[in-house]
Parts: structure tokens; sequence; C-alpha cells
């Protein structure tokens, strides 16, 4: 098991001719990852390494090669449309990498996902990978394995150098989640959270946050209400100064709201134990499971 | 990005937005002529990107074009939180009845446009919602259908209540503001204070915007209301370069890729007993000429007296960082020791390349971290 994607998703790739998309879903292919198909309007037809059909729209994806989740690549400019074409033509996961997205425009495009019935994981974001299984974007493949551990991420970096840590230490992970560090994103900690408790892989989860906004003391009380698996939490930007924007659109402290020590003292305070290092995490997850 | 309050006043007028009349001065005599022409008395504003202009001396009224030359020159060059003031807003003197806030942002949580609406306007939002949080009126727009007309209405008459006039004025103010908001791309828009005068009428007399910096690429007249000026240079040219370099006050300079690890280096940094110089992400891809810059961003700073790479190899292959580190050290002098952190793609590649230049590498980001504060003599 594994939540939103295991080795029966069929995905099509927008964006799968550009740089990025190119290059992306060859190491997708590698990992064992169904590319069931590919779409850039203009170059429906051709065939992307020899083998992946490439279509125009989203729709003839779905219709022709059955495909079930989306995966994106395209530009900024696009994507917000993009989005909202994958789920127009029924697919039910959309992972969006791409970064620069107008918040105004992911106002009406999370409202359409959801709804039209999908889940968008991003954007800006690393995408997901239930290791063994699919990897939906750029998350390492071999810095994961198979195992017990649910983890979900605002960061790209900084959750590879988590579940590096983790896998170094003998934890593997069921699924790893990327949610995206924009300020408006699709799926967020919550619903992580509760997929991975209904996960029957899954015995423990870690959760990466960061300052900005109030998403890690939503999740905070969530776990303590909801939750009955074990989570470690980490968050980073303890030294960020208030008022700027920490390389994600989303990591800004505004006047005295969302910074670490509130994060940090909010998850404390819902019983939830907190690393201090990200090379903390294992010890404390290994603590937590009794191994 | 930011914008002056000379610049979103500019942006309400074109939205109908009552303004008060008012032109920018870079110079004393500047100020004075503006005000001989307005012919009344005036407010000189210091126009620079921060709060507490006031409190910092940088807004003071003059009575007489002489005493606005006066009050001008004490305010032009002056430091308000580190930045110079190169422009004052010379603007009428109004006289106020009643000050209101409004304002929207983007309201994460509940992701919708929130506009708010407060009978307890000229002093800072934050502090009416901790002190009187039942003085602030809130409408959640549904992205869906925009602001409808209903919900300026209501909001208007919670602000004004039993005063059908200015509830009318304040519906087409709200109505205005959110539209101004849209067309410009901006993530906040307030209007604080907006004033009644002494025969009933609502002018907005101070306005601020933040653009989302993700719609500059498609609004050409909005980006060109880029202050580089009010910025700090190393900043913008970090930004020309894809970087996003923010400068902190300590002296352990951090070259880092990825924003999240980032932060978590600098907290590193913290946690070891030093202090960082500043936040730099080179980015998901990075070539080796992004290296070469940051570095010499970095070096630039003079507080910096040790450099901490750490790079994960993701997508980022660490051999380019690597060549990055080399080229930069070949053109510029390296002043202070750096340590350096990679691990991931290609990370044998890199260490090679690194020690044929005389550099070493390490794998572990805790002894880097601590190496290079210790080397900084923290």
């Amino acid at each position: 098991m594994a939540i939103f994607a295991d080795s029966s998703t069929r995905v099509v790739v927008q964006g799968i001719t550009g740089r990025d998309g190119s290059f992306h879903s060859a190491q997708m292919l590698e990992y064992g990852t169904k590319i069931a198909a590919g779409v850039t309007p203009g170059k429906g037809g051709q065939k992307f390494d020899g083998k992946v059909p490439i279509f125009d729209t989203v729709e003839e994806a779905v219709r022709k090669e059955g495909a079930t989740a989306s995966v994106i690549y395209v530009p900024a400019a696009f994507a917000a449309s993009a989005i909202c074409e994958a789920a127009d033509s029924g697919v039910k996961l959309i992972v969006c990498i791409t970064e620069g997205i107008p918040v105004l425009d992911m106002l009406r495009t999370t409202r359409y996902v959801a709804d039209k019935g999908a889940r968008l994981i991003g954007p800006n974001c690393p995408g997901m990978i239930s290791p063994g299984q699919a990897k939906l974007g750029i998350i390492p493949g071999q810095i994961v394995e198979q195992g017990p551990i649910g983890v979900v991420s605002r960061s790209g970096t900084l959750t590879y150098e988590v579940v590096w840590a983790l896998t170094r230490e003998g934890f593997g992970q069921s699924s790893c989640i990327g949610i995206g560090g924009d300020p408006v994103i699709g799926t967020n900690f919550i619903d992580c959270l509760d997929a991975f408790e209904q996960d029957p892989q899954t015995e423990a989860i870690v959760l990466i946050g960061e300052i900005g906004g109030a998403d890690e003391q939503n999740a905070a009380r969530h776990i303590r209400e909801h939750l009955s698996k074990p989570v470690v939490g980490f968050v980073a930007g303890r030294t960020a100064p208030p008022g700027r924007r920490m390389g994600h659109a989303g990591a800004i402290i505004s006047g005295s709201q969302g910074t670490a020590a509130e994060k940090i003292a909010t998850f404390r305070d819902n019983g939830v134990e907190v690393a201090e290092r990200p090379v903390d995490v294992p010890a404390i997850v290994s603590k937590q499971l009794n191994v | 990005m930011n914008i002056h309050e000379y610049q979103a006043k500019e942006i309400f007028r074109q939205h109908g937005i009552p303004v008060p009349p008012g032109e920018v001065a870079t110079t004393a005599e500047q100020a004075e002529k503006i005000a001989a022409k307005l012919g009344t008395k005036v407010v000189v504003k210091a126009q620079v990107h921060a709060g507490g202009r006031g409190k910092a001396g940088g807004v003071k009224l003059a009575a007489t074009p002489a005493q606005a030359r006066e009050v001008a020159s004490e305010i032009l060059g002056m430091q308000i939180k580190g930045l110079t003031v190169a422009r004052v807003l010379v603007t009428p003197a109004e006289e106020i009845e009643h000050e209101a806030y409004v304002g929207a942002i983007v309201d994460r949580a509940s992701g919708t446009v929130v506009l708010m609406a407060s009978p307890e306007g000229g002093i800072d939002i934050e502090e009416v919602a901790a002190k009187t949080p039942e003085l602030i009126f809130r409408e959640h727009v549904d992205p869906r259908y925009g602001l409808l007309p209903h919900q300026a209405s209501r909001l208007a008459h919670k602000l004004y209540p039993g005063d059908p006039g200015r509830a009318r004025q304040a519906a087409d103010i709200i109505r205005k503001l959110y539209a101004s908001m849209v067309d410009a791309g901006a993530s906040l828009i307030e209007i604080n204070p907006l004033i009644t005068t002494p025969s009933g009428e609502l002018r907005a007399i101070d306005a601020k915007i933040n653009i989302d910096d993700n719609e500059l690429s498609r609004r050409e007249e909005i980006s060109a209301l880029r202050d580089i000026e009010s910025e700090a240079p190393a900043e913008v040219e970090a930004r020309s370069k894809g970087l996003t370099y923010i400068k902190l006050e300590g002296n352990v300079g951090c070259c880092v890729n990825g924003a999240g690890l980032a932060m978590a280096t600098m907290d590193l940094v913290k946690h070891y007993g030093g202090e960082p110089a500043n936040f730099l992400d080179i980015g998901g891809s990075s070539s080796p000429e992004k290296v070469v810059t940051a570095l010499r961003i970095i070096m630039a700073d003079p507080a910096v007296k040790s450099i901490l790479f750490n790079i994960f190899g993701g997508i980022t292959r660490c051999d380019d960082v690597a060549n990055g580190i080399v080229e930069a050290s070949k053109g510029i002098e390296l002043k202070v020791p750096i340590t350096i952190r990679l691990t991931g793609t290609n990370e044998q590649q890199a260490v090679r390349i690194l020690e044929g230049a005389g550099f070493s590498a390490m794998t572990d980001m805790d002894e880097a971290v601590r190496k290079a504060v210790e080397l900084a003599g923290n």
C-alpha cells in the first residue's frame, strides 16, 4: 500500500517534450512509473522515448490510454490552465511541479479542481514517490526505500535530506509527498495525515514544515484530535526575518504570524515531538515506534 | 514586490477611488513648487518601503511652500529602518473627522480573497485584530464569482451603520479596491486610513499594495514600478541571475540549493552557536555560472568570515556546483575559508573536481556546519 499513487497508477505527463518534462519523464520511467501518455499541444501523434504516445489533449490521453494521474511540467504561464484541463478530463490525481503560478490564479484553480472531484498536489513542489511503486515528480529515486514511514513536506531538498537520513537509519517510506511552497496549494498537511492514518503500510509520519501561514498549526491540532499513529515534526526557518519571502512564495512571516517558534510551540502543545535538527528525525521515529 | 504609496495611489486613481491630489519630489525645491501649486497646507511623506514612517519622522506637515521646502530637505536623505529616503510625496493636509480601515488579502487557509473593514483606522490592523477583534468585519470572495455587489454593500453598512450616505460611498470604494487588486495582481491591498472629511466625503489618504512576484512576468506596467534604488544591490543582482539572496546580520555566508534546506541550514548555523550572514538559494538546476555569481555576492559582504556550501544533489548535480566553485576561485580572491558539503547526484565526481583544485569536501551536513561556524571565529 501507499497513499495517492501506487504501481497501478497510469500517468500522463503534461509538457513531456519540454526540457524539464522530458528529463524527468525519463527518470520516472527508469524508476518503473507507468507513464501511459504524454501531452504537448501540437505534437500529438509523436512518441516519447520511442514508446510513450503523445497527444494534443489530456482528454485523449485519458480516453485512449486510461491515464488516471497527471504530472505537470509546463511553464508557469500555462500551468494553471494545464491543471484545469487535467481535472476537466477526469484525471483524479494531479501533481503540478511548476513554480511561479500567480496566487490569484491558484485561488480559482484549486476551487475548480475540488469542484471536479480531483486531488491536486502542489504547485511549486517536488511531487510524490511511493517507493518501489511509482514516482510522480522529481524526488530522487535512489534516496528512498520501501517501508513504514509516511513523509509530508512543504519543501524539496530539505525533504530529500530527511528522507535520506531515514533511509540510512533503516526506515523506509510508504509514500513521500511534497505539498509545495506556495501560499495556496491543492493538498495540505491534514489531507496527507488522514491518508497516512488510513494506510495500513504507514506506521509513523514525519511532517516537515516551514515559516508562513498556519497549515502546521492546524495540522498540530488535527493530529491530537484525529490521529492514532505517531507524528514527528520539523520546522525550518527559526532564523528567518519577518516580512521577507524566504525563496518559497509561501515562506513569509506576515507581521507576527507564521513564525517557526509559533509552529513548534503549537506542535508541542498538541503532543507532537519536534526534531531540533533534520538528522534527529530518525532517532525520534525509532523511539516512537519502539524499535 | 512592494510599491510606493504614490504609485499605489495612482492605481487607485485609475480605478476611480477618491484620492487627494499630490506629486512626488526628489528635491526640496520640487517639494516647494508642488506645495505652491496645491496652494494649501500640505503633508510631506517619505516614500520608502518601511512601516512606521510617521514615528521615524518621515511624515511632516507644512503650512507654507517655504516650510514644505524645509521639511522636505529634512526628510530627503533620511534613513528609515536602514533605507534612504530618495522621494517624498507632497499632498494636501486633509481635515479628518474619522479614520477607517479597508483592505483585502489572499487568505491562505480558506483559499479566498478576504475583504476587511474596520472603523478603527489609522493604526496597524494587526493591532486592531489583537485588541478589538470584534471591530474587524470580513467578507470572503468566492473566486468563481468574484466580489458580489451585496458583499461590498454589507461590509460598507457594517463600517458605517446608520449612515447610508457614507455606506454608499464605501461600497463603491470597496468594489473598486477589489478591482484594483485583481488588475494589479496584488496579494495585499490596503487603504489605511480611509478618512471622512468634515463635509462627509470618504478619501484614501494612505495606500499600500504588495504585488505577487509571480504576476510580474505578465504585467509589464506593474513591473516597471519596481524601485531598484530602494533595494539592496546584491539582492537585485541575485534576482537577475535567478538566485534568491537575502542579507542577514551574521558572519557565516550560506550557499544552499533549495529554499527549505537553505532555511534549515541557517537554523543549524545558529544551533551550533553561529549567525547566518544570508539566505541564498541557488535553485534547482544550478549551472556553474550560478555558483560563481552566488560566491561573488556572498564574498562582497564584508561581514562574512566563513562560507558554507550545503548541496543536496537531486536535480542539482554536485559536479556542476564543484565546477562553479573551482571556476569562481580562479576569478575572485577567496579571502575567507570555504566549507563544502555535497551529497547525492554525482557526489564522487564533485569530490574529485574539488580535491584536484585544492578544496576538501564533506558529506555530513552537521559536521560541515559546525566547521563553518568554527572558522568564522564563533
